[in-house]
């Protein structure tokens, strides 16, 4: 399989065409994610979300320049809204993130949602596949500017940073049960603003009334201050780092990062099987227990989603229709 | 079921900070349903050139008011030729001399649109003559 060797090769053309076939929903890509599988799963994963113009494209270039000073090799996914009225899209995110274009260490690939509403597009995990089969260190995932109800990225990120900005009054109290539940690390993004203190406050509360098992994650905040001041801002990302890498560890030697991996295993092979089969068959399989020991063997590499799913289409179809 | 969508990047090359033009293209090709990847000014050609590549697009339109394109349009194609990346189609417009547009094509600009054209003169180009991949 040549692309599949020129994707583990770092091939960036081929890689960023692999994507697009996968995003136009080219039958062939599906061989070629097939074949990448088995490599995937070394790449850590962040989550950037938050509401529009929070600043997240500028936090991730922020993490970007901070992964590459410890020659950490970076892949970038940044995801905008596709217009429900003309199927077109403005993808604006990369703009903040240019001082890094040449750098061959570090892959930025924009993506429109083209109508997923859970704030990515559908074709984000295998786009994640791909960078990491590229063998990529770290993968930012930036979401579309998020409102309540956008949190699909829990289904894809080990960590999961919510951007939230000051001066959005009492937002905090309309997004309490969205996305505010979601968050591994908090950031106070702009917080020279008037009302940084008030948000961070607000937050704490917020947390303090969240409970939190022995040994577990309390969420942290995480203050960043003006990007137009460099170096107050690169210290202010240095803590973010610091704490991003904190959360992987603790995943880590919690062994949460078991559930993380089978939450993001169970969620790609849904998909998979929604695409080749209906609603009926994924009813049995659940009541069965079936599910249960797919992801098992997902989890062991021993297979990947899409012939998975073609074996159970093979399997029920015609009990089930 | 799959679909082919058409996807440009709007970029400025260059010292040049006169978006307005680059980003009312943007904007209207957003509106004739292609993605479009917007980079912002100051860019340089290797900038271009390495996004383009990232971001797997049909075509870069570029932009330049301050009287540099026979310098900087040419180092795009050049670089996007040396990078495996020729098949990318780049058309221009801006600031740009009758006289100038000839040695533009010469270099592998494959169209030049300057002040007063229309919209959708530009968008039927593109429809024509740019067909996303096979």
């Amino acid at each position: 399989m040549e692309i599949g060797k020129k994707i583990k090769a770092g091939d960036i053309r081929a890689a960023s065409r692999l994507i697009r076939d996968i995003e136009d929903s080219i039958p062939e890509a599906k061989f070629t994610i097939k074949h990448i599988f088995p490599y995937t799963g070394k790449a850590q994963v962040v989550g950037i979300t938050g509401s529009p113009g929070a600043g997240k494209s500028t936090l991730v270039d922020g993490l970007v320049e901070a992964n590459r000073k410890r020659n950490r090799t970076v892949g970038v996914l940044a995801v905008d809204p596709t217009s429900p009225f003309t199927g077109g899209a403005t993808l604006g995110d990369r703009i903040r993130m240019q001082r890094h274009a040449e750098d061959p260490g570090v892959f930025i690939r924009s993506l429109a949602t083209r109508g997923s509403l859970g704030g990515l597009s559908k074709a984000v995990g295998d786009a994640i596949h791909v960078m990491d089969a590229m063998g990529k260190d770290i993968i930012l995932v930036e979401t579309v500017g998020t409102g309540q109800q956008e949190v699909e990225i829990i289904n894809y990120a080990h960590t999961v940073i919510v951007v939230l900005v000051p001066g959005m009054g009492d937002e905090i109290q309309a997004i309490k049960a969205g996305i505010m539940e979601i968050a591994d690390i908090f950031v106070v993004n702009k917080s020279d603003r008037e009302g940084a203190g008030k948000l961070q406050r607000e937050l704490m509360a917020m947390l303090d009334m969240s409970p939190v098992a022995a040994g577990g994650w309390r969420p942290p905040i995480v203050t960043i201050g003006n990007s137009f001041k460099p170096e107050e801002f690169e210290q202010d990302i240095g803590k973010l780092s610091a704490r991003i890498h904190e959360h992987y560890e603790f995943l880590v030697s919690s062994d949460l990062i078991g559930d993380r991996l089978r939450r993001k295993t169970m969620h790609e092979l849904n998909e998979a099987l929604r695409s080749s089969i209906l609603e009926p068959v994924l009813n049995m399989l659940v009541s069965t227990g079936e599910l249960d020991r797919m992801v098992e063997k997902l989890l062991k590499k021993e297979s990947d989603p899409c012939s998975l799913a073609e074996e159970v289409a093979r399997k029920y179809l015609q009990e089930c229709i | 079921m799959s679909e082919r969508k058409l996807r440009v990047m709007v970029a400025k090359p260059g010292l040049d900070g006169h978006d307005r033009g680059a980003r009312v293209l943007a904007r209207c090709f957003r509106d004739a349903g292609f993605e479009v990847i917007y980079t912002g000014c100051h860019q340089t050609p290797a900038q271009i050139a390495s996004s383009a590549i990232q971001e797997d697009v049909d075509l870069v339109g570029l932009s330049c008011l301050s009287g540099a394109h026979r310098y900087l349009f040419p180092q795009v194609v050049k670089l996007l030729q040396e990078n495996g990346a020729g098949d990318i189609t780049v058309i221009g417009g801006g600031i740009i001399p009758d006289q100038d547009c000839q040695k533009l094509y010469d270099a592998g600009i494959k169209a030049i649109f300057t002040p007063g054209t229309p919209l959708d003169v530009i968008v039927d180009w593109i429809k024509k003559n740019v067909k996303p991949l096979e």
